[in-house]
């Protein structure tokens, strides 16, 4: 009981401190929505490297993530590489750098609403925003899941799956609602920063138990010498190369990431987290996977349902510092969820209840009416995440590759100036069709020729049908371009960016 | 040098950067070195190598290619 109520403490102690940094940039927050949601675009090196890098980390980073190593290998250590360390750095300045110059000069706050502008259609901005959210609720819903099993885990079960979730729910809102992005880039800052430090304490602590990394892996060669090969049956070249590239086009248009590409202080900044990327993806990594890789041959079982990590932890570590270790994973959980939060509660409100409900809410109103928002979407995916639909790696890949039919249109139409409005809108309703058919309907073999061929699966040879609806998306709005004429209420200039 | 060729030399070496990461020629070696698999050094070494060039390339030509022109 005595140890129950420490590791309590330590979780509740960090959510107090969240909040407290949560209330001491909304004493800094000006009431207008440009604030609010983008931290009057002001964010320095430190805070928006942690913050992009905190947001991307999730609940898969401490329990899915080593999960998966434990019971297949390190690989995922590559995956994570090419897609977050590689991928997503040239992508940040490809799509990242062109949308800070634009949302520079033109002032837009989403992505929604910068297509929509360009294009002079209310309809493109509605369609963008709705898509996106549609895929960020389950997402959200993914990150609460996650925390209510860690908090039961580490209770052993005195706190039931639905109050551990709701707790998280419920801080996350009051310092979302309080702090908008200045109080979350901050919160992110702290919990990026916590997370590193605890992984690699727990690195340090079970390593130097068992005789270094030279011991554990020795122990795995006797155990699971297969981990230690490069590939398996598991980790084929297609599925590294279709995740990867999924996951890290994906990552680009959720709305907190994308989000993210306009709040930079200047240039410098932009810069200085596209060279540092690769480190730091490497550095966080590393460490989470080869634990749980290292867990198979240090004979750690674990219970059905349970997580690798916070059961090796608990083998090799005292009690406090598990506890610490699971507040580092809801702080992971927290950072992704709470500027999911904000970003989806500012395309709600900006590119559907402003543009179709209310055109003449103003920007103070708009500030206190996004507050709103993040109760209400918080509360929606608190409650979807009582059912649990699915398994949290399923939905979460369903959520990338959603995001991720977006990616193309949206690079052809920031650089080729000839892109026109239904071009984009055929490249996104196209390729966004494709993978909710292929998502929704259930496989089918289709007799053809005498041999048997696969219709709506998710993934063909292994290559995982996202990047065909990708390809589609691309070659309708570039196809589609070319074939239509621009409205007289298009305006290419807006992505021209330079010349001042 | 001309415009195009740089251009094509960046083009090339990010395609090598993120063809690379995974050591595709260390595809089903189990080696180990100082206690972590070769194929994960390699990783390690490559990410450090990325992280190089990308800062080469934004003291060089990271604004040439969005028309931004006083950098």
């Amino acid at each position: 009981m005595a140890e129950l109520s420490l590791q309590l403490g330590i979780v509740v102690g960090y959510l107090l401190l969240a909040l407290g940094i949560g209330l001491i940039a909304y004493r800094v927050t000006e009431n207008v929505a440009e604030d609010y949601y983008l931290a009057n675009r002001s964010i320095g090196t430190l805070v928006l490297l942690f913050t992009t890098f905190a947001t991307l980390l999730s609940a898969f980073t401490f329990f899915g993530g080593p999960n998966l190593a434990y019971a297949q290998g390190p690989e995922w250590i590559l995956v994570m590489g090419v897609m977050d360390g590689v991928l997503f750095a040239i992508l940040w300045y490809l799509i990242g750098y062109k949308q800070w110059l634009i949302g520079q000069q033109e002032g837009y706050v989403t992505l929604s609403e910068m297509l929509g502008d360009r294009f002079g259609s209310t309809r493109l901005r509605g369609l963008v925003a709705g898509i996106s959210l549609f895929w960020l609720f389950p997402y959200v819903m993914l990150q609460q899941m996650g925390a209510g099993e860690a908090l039961t885990g580490l209770t052993g079960g005195a706190i039931p799956y639905w109050a551990g979730a709701a707790l998280i729910t419920a801080f996350m809102i009051l310092y979302v609602v309080i702090a908008g992005m200045r109080g979350v880039a901050w919160t992110d800052t702290i919990q990026g920063l916590f997370m590193l430090s605890v992984v690699w304490i727990a690195v340090a602590w079970v390593l130097s138990a068992v005789g270094g990394p030279s011991g554990a892996t020795a122990a795995l060669q006797s155990s699971n010498p297969e981990f230690l090969a490069l590939g398996s049956d598991f980790y084929t070249p297609a599925y590294i190369i279709s995740t990867a590239v999924v996951i890290a086009f994906g990552v680009t248009m959720f709305p907190q990431i994308n989000q993210r590409f306009f709040v930079a202080g200047s240039d410098r900044v932009l810069k200085r987290s596209f060279v540092l990327w690769p480190v730091l993806v490497l550095l966080l990594f590393v460490p989470t996977f080869l634990l749980g890789t290292w867990a198979a041959g240090l004979g750690i079982e674990v219970p059905e349902g349970a997580n690798v990590l916070p059961v090796l932890l608990s083998e090799y570590t005292p009690a406090w510092f598990a506890a610490l270790v699971i507040a580092g994973a809801l702080a992971a959980m927290m950072s992704s969820s709470d500027s999911m939060l904000l970003s989806g509660s500012s395309y709600f409100i900006r590119d559907l209840y402003r543009p179709f409900v209310d055109p003449t809410l103003s920007e103070s109103r708009e500030a206190w009416l996004a507050r709103g928002g993040v109760a209400a979407f918080a509360t929606g995916t608190f409650i979807a995440s009582l059912s649990r639909p699915g398994t949290l790696i399923e939905v979460g890949n369903t959520a990338f590759g959603g995001f991720a039919q977006l990616t193309l249109p949206v690079m052809v139409a920031l650089y080729w100036q000839g892109t026109t409005r239904d071009g984009i809108l055929a490249g996104i309703v196209g390729s966004q069709i494709l993978y909710l058919s292929h998502v929704f309907i259930p496989e089918i073999a289709v007799d053809l020729a005498g041999t048997a061929v696969p219709l709506f699966a998710r993934t063909y040879g292994g290559w995982d049908v996202a990047l065909a609806g990708m390809a589609l998306g691309a070659l309708l709005t570039v196809g589609v371009s070319l074939l239509t004429t621009s409205a007289a209420d298009e305006d290419d200039s807006r992505f021209v960016v330079g010349a001042d | 040098m001309t415009a195009r060729i740089r251009t094509l030399l960046w083009v090339v070496t990010f395609t090598v950067i993120v063809g690379l990461s995974v050591p595709w020629f260390l595809w089903g070696d189990p080696r180990t070195a100082a206690g972590l698999p070769v194929w994960l050094w390699w990783h390690i070494g490559w990410m450090g190598l990325a992280s190089a060039v990308f800062y080469l390339f934004t003291r060089t030509d990271w604004d040439r290619y969005m028309g931004v022109t006083n950098g």
